[in-house]
């Protein structure tokens, strides 16, 4: 399979925020500003690339059997490092995305990759799928988190545009983040049924 | 190599192989990242210190004092600042456990007459967009949401839909109202130091 594809079709085709609907959990808790938003699916690649990488390595040396735990294994070491790394060089960005780190063990986005790509391809697609879905799930949280910040509280990326007013607060909150992404997939739907 | 059946054998050897691996990794990333882990937090601690201590060249931050207050079985941590000995200021490290996403804690600086100088929040989770302003929201200079410059022995010391005088960020009425216990308790505790030093 051309690389290339493999990437492109994590972005768009099987987008995971948008088509695939995996890891709604941190889309939906973290998306409060762009900037957590984005941070959170950077996050996300990180771990996504580097437990794709290790999982199609070892795939070979995992009975079927005990194939989940050993993914799970693997996928909460990767985030563990990741926690203690930002703890230690990203404290403010750490504090901000708080519980959602230890999460994204049981990000379904992860494990679900592993399964349906990592443990059946060699270790540089699996590379790049880990690239192409990281950067797709980025790009959906980015989004939805511009909308949110935008609608939520009149700004964008921390530069408030609407002066001391407030914003939307509901946008900010749980119940906007349903509407906001209700809205997302409907209008990503619309674009992909017209092609 | 041809992929391993799942024999008993099989299962508890790689299962095994995994989790010695995955925690030799872990255990290389915690000593490597424990010092500056550690000095991320010690850095926050001081920036917040001379965040709500006045400006001042010739100060110089004392030694740590623990205090304890009689309905609290926590320790309060006081850091006091000095001016050719004599006591210019104080930061005090505070809670309230009613934030509405639990405890909210904050680094409080008051002067030597108990005027609060200045504060910074340590650590909270209270609502985004909402009870979150709390860090910037009583250290704003508009109508009377300001509570810098004011001591909380007054009575007026509450929000405004308590009978006091002050703001309370717009719908977040719980952690204004939390946040504001906590100040008070830091006066509580800057009184009690006080009386210690001039014992």
């Amino acid at each position: 399979m051309n690389k290339f594809k493999i990437v492109i079709n994590g972005i768009i085709k099987e987008n995971p925020t948008f088509c695939l609907l995996l890891g709604m959990c941190p889309t939906l808790g973290t998306t409060t500003s762009a900037i957590n938003g984005m941070g959170m699916g950077l996050c996300t690649m990180f771990v996504l690339i580097l437990s794709n990488m290790a999982i199609s390595l070892l795939k070979n040396l995992v009975p079927d059997k005990v194939r989940i735990p050993a993914f799970i294994v693997i996928i909460a070491s990767f985030v563990t490092v990741l926690q203690l790394c930002m703890q230690a060089y990203l404290p403010a960005l750490y504090e901000s995305l708080g519980l959602f780190i230890p999460l994204i063990v049981v990000n379904c986005l992860i494990l679900g990759r592993a399964e349906a790509f990592a443990s059946k391809n060699n270790v540089i697609n699996s590379m790049f799928d880990g690239i192409g879905m990281g950067l797709g799930f980025t790009l959906g949280l980015t989004i939805l988190g511009i909308v949110r910040e935008v609608l939520g509280s009149g700004s964008i990326f921390g530069m408030k545009f609407i002066g001391e007013a407030d914003g939307i607060l509901i946008f900010v909150l749980a119940p906007g983040a349903f509407i906001a992404l209700g809205y997302l997939i409907a209008i990503v739907n619309k674009l992909k049924s017209k092609q | 190599m041809a992929k391993l059946n799942s024999s008993l054998k099989n299962m508890v050897m790689s299962l095994a192989i995994i989790s010695f691996g995955a925690s030799a990794i872990l255990g290389g990333v915690y000593v490597l990242t424990k010092k500056p882990i550690e000095d991320a937090a010690e850095l926050k601690k001081t920036n917040a210190i001379k965040e709500v201590l006045p400006q001042n060249n010739n100060m110089k931050i004392g030694e740590a004092v623990e205090i304890t207050l009689e309905s609290y079985s926590e320790k309060f941590i006081v850091y006091p600042a000095f001016e050719n000995d004599k006591l210019i200021a104080v930061a005090v490290e505070t809670f309230d456990n009613n934030g509405y996403g639990g405890q909210i804690k904050s680094m409080v600086g008051f002067d030597a007459e108990g005027n609060i100088v200045n504060y910074a929040i340590l650590a909270m989770s209270e609502t985004p967009g909402l009870g979150e302003k709390v860090t910037s929201w009583f250290k704003t200079k508009r109508n009377n949401q300001d509570i810098r410059g004011k001591k909380p022995s007054e009575e007026s010391f509450k929000v405004s839909k308590d009978g006091g005088e002050i703001d309370a960020i717009t719908a977040s009425t719980i952690t204004s109202r939390a946040f504001l216990a906590s100040v008070k308790t830091a006066y509580n505790v800057f009184m009690e130091y006080q009386k210690q030093q001039n014992k």
